[in-house]
């Protein structure tokens, strides 16, 4: 059996679960084995994780679990269920487990995986050297701890079936950690699940420029990033630097706007699926990365394309 | 506060990155090597602001050859007790995690700080690992951390924000970017690392659970298309045609 853990935020399964279950239904078809999807919360839905291949459904309705006790859930489970391959999307909460459930089942671990190979064993892809190489590797046995890397296996809603829900009533061990303060930002995708991003840098001259890239952001239905040294100023909040110190990023489509390109910042961003580029200074090594490049003063060229982009859209709806 | 912080040598973040003809081996020659940056800038120093506070020791901890004792050295010199080198090549995540456990074990440390990630393997693998070899909890992507008494705050990095708690001592920390300020080594630091203990330790044996198959080149990128700044509709078009996004 290989098994998904589902992560639900705010009623909803997370995008990047859906995309690790997308990867464990392959394997299991591949393997002529049971699929299964466990939840903690009750909001997980039978009818979306059946649609992407789950034959069973496992919930334990427990309310907000920390991570020790996650991580007892699923060892707890997997004996149980006699589950052979755990998969997670490796999210805040993936990174954290895996290892830990790896730990404690004498599994091993890959981590980051953003493809596989049905040969014997199987093999798993990782971008490794900050995003300038990709690895292949398997498990020494046919079983281990899996985690999906964010948006780099499409989520196959293609099954026509409802899983099968039965509910588990695990005794979980006491919390270790206490007195949880999340902030996030409300209603916004995670910058990791966006599909397109929107992304600026020091070229913007003063954080009183960005409407603009929120606009391009809107027109675009994306979520909107920065460079380091934008964020280390202040002008834009953290969570949103992506980069080999900030966060690595996957999007179909990534914007740079009056970014350069340095390699600390492509280590973050390079395997984004196309890659368009607006910076005045043709030289700027960005172009080396990018699909598409406007060599241009981004105060005329941000502007021009919102308000085309605005046109196209009223004139094609 | 006993600390120990878990330093990896990785390829300086400019290297040109290639494979030998098996496609199993980085190319070393050219490759300048360096401590991961993370283990560096963020778990190293926090460490040792932690024991300016509140006196102990800061012990680092290295699995890998003698060729690594410069950056070894270099941790000594930014301001580590004494370092402690597991002289194996370690084969995968586990086995790392299974020497640095083996010797933890029975030395009462309050804190294992690992960087967030190594900028080769990129696996974020070994710290929660460790968490788990050990039986304490593990905090990922710490980027604020504070301690009194036998309790840790701290504050981590999670999709589009943070989440902070407290928990009890000993625990693993994975550092990010704001745990601390990057510190240069200067001279007396680096004359001092010369006198500072350097015990090596033969390893423990793991199991290995995961093997490299291949490293893999990424395909060359084609060149950039450039758009001319005054026919942005060409742009508009590639977003509708191509790209799908409107
Ligand atoms: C160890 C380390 C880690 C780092 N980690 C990261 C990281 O995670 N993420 C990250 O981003 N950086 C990181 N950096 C910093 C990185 O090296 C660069 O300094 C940074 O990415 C530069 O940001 P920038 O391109 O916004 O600014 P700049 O280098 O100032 O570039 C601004 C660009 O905007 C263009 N521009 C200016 N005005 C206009 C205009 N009117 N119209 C069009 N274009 C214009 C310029 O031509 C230039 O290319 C790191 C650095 C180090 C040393």
């Amino acid at each position: 059996m290989i098994a998904t853990y589902i992560e639900v935020i705010d009623g909803k399964i997370k995008k990047s679960s859906l995309e690790a279950l997308s990867l464990a239904k392959d394997i299991a078809a591949v393997k002529g084995i049971k699929c299964l999807a466990l939840s903690t919360s009750k909001s997980a839905s039978a009818e979306v994780v059946g649609s992407c291949g789950a034959d069973e459904l496992i919930v334990q309705d427990s309310g907000e679990l920390d991570q020790s006790q996650l991580i007892d859930w699923l060892c707890k489970l997997y004996s149980a269920y006699q589950i052979s391959y755990i998969v997670l999307a490796n999210s805040s909460i993936g990174k954290a487990i895996g290892g830990q459930i790896a730990a404690k089942l004498q599994l091993g671990i890959i981590s980051g995986v953003n493809g596989w190979a049905a040969a014997s064993p199987m093999q798993f892809r990782r971008s490794v050297f900050s995003g300038k190489a990709n690895a292949w590797y398997s498990f020494m046995e046919d079983k281990g701890v899996i985690s999906v890397m964010p948006n780099s296996i499409p989520v196959k809603k293609t099954y026509s079936k409802v899983a099968e829900i039965s509910e588990s009533n695990v005794n979980l061990s006491g919390p270790v950690f206490n007195s949880v303060n999340k902030e996030l930002v409300k209603g916004k995708t995670p910058l990791t699940e966006a599909e397109v991003v929107v992304s600026g840098g020091r070229g913007l001259k003063d954080p009183s420029n960005w409407g603009m890239i929120e606009e391009l952001a809107d027109l675009l239905n994306a979520a909107t990033a920065c460079s380091r040294p934008v964020a280390d100023s202040g002008w834009r909040p953290h969570h949103e630097h992506v980069g080999q110190t900030g966060i690595a990023i996957r999007p179909n489509l990534y914007i740079a706007i009056g970014i350069s390109g340095a390699i600390q910042h492509l280590a973050g961003v390079n395997n984004s699926r196309k890659i368009i580029v607006i910076n005045k200074d043709p030289e700027a090594p960005f172009f080396k990365a990018a699909d598409y490049g406007v060599v241009g003063d981004l105060f005329e060229v941000v502007p021009k394309l919102n308000e085309a982009i605005s046109k196209f859209k009223e004139e094609h709806h | 506060m006993k600390i120990l912080v878990c330093i990896s040598k990785t390829p300086d973040t400019t290297s040109k990155i290639a494979f030998d003809s098996d496609n199993m081996h980085l190319k070393e020659e050219g490759v300048s090597f360096i401590m991961n940056p993370y283990d560096e800038w963020y778990a190293l120093v926090r460490g040792i602001e932690l024991r300016e506070k509140f006196g102990g020791t800061v012990s680092v901890m290295h699995v890998g050859e003698a060729s690594s004792e410069v950056i070894v050295r270099k941790a000594l010199a930014i301001g580590a007790d004494q370092a402690i080198r597991i002289d194996s090549k370690p084969k995968d995540s586990n086995d790392v995690a299974t020497q640095i456990a083996h010797y933890a074990q029975n030395q009462s440390f309050d804190i294992v700080f690992l960087g967030k990630e190594t900028i080769d393997h990129n696996g974020s693998e070994v710290g929660a690992l460790l968490a788990g070899m050990l039986a304490i909890p593990f905090i990922s992507y710490c980027t604020k951390l504070d301690v009194e008494g036998n309790e840790l705050s701290a504050t981590c990095e999670i999709e589009g924000g943070e989440v902070s708690f407290k928990t009890q001592l000993p625990a693993v920390v994975s550092a990010a970017k704001g745990l601390a300020e990057q510190r240069i080594p200067n001279m007396k630091g680096i004359m001092d690392a010369k006198k500072k203990p350097l015990e090596v330790i033969s390893p423990v044996s793991a199991n290995q659970k995961v093997k490299l198959v291949r490293f893999e080149a990424l395909p060359p990128k084609t060149a950039v298309k450039l758009i001319a700044p005054d026919d942005i509709d060409s742009l508009v078009k590639i977003l509708h045609e191509e790209v799908k996004v409107i």
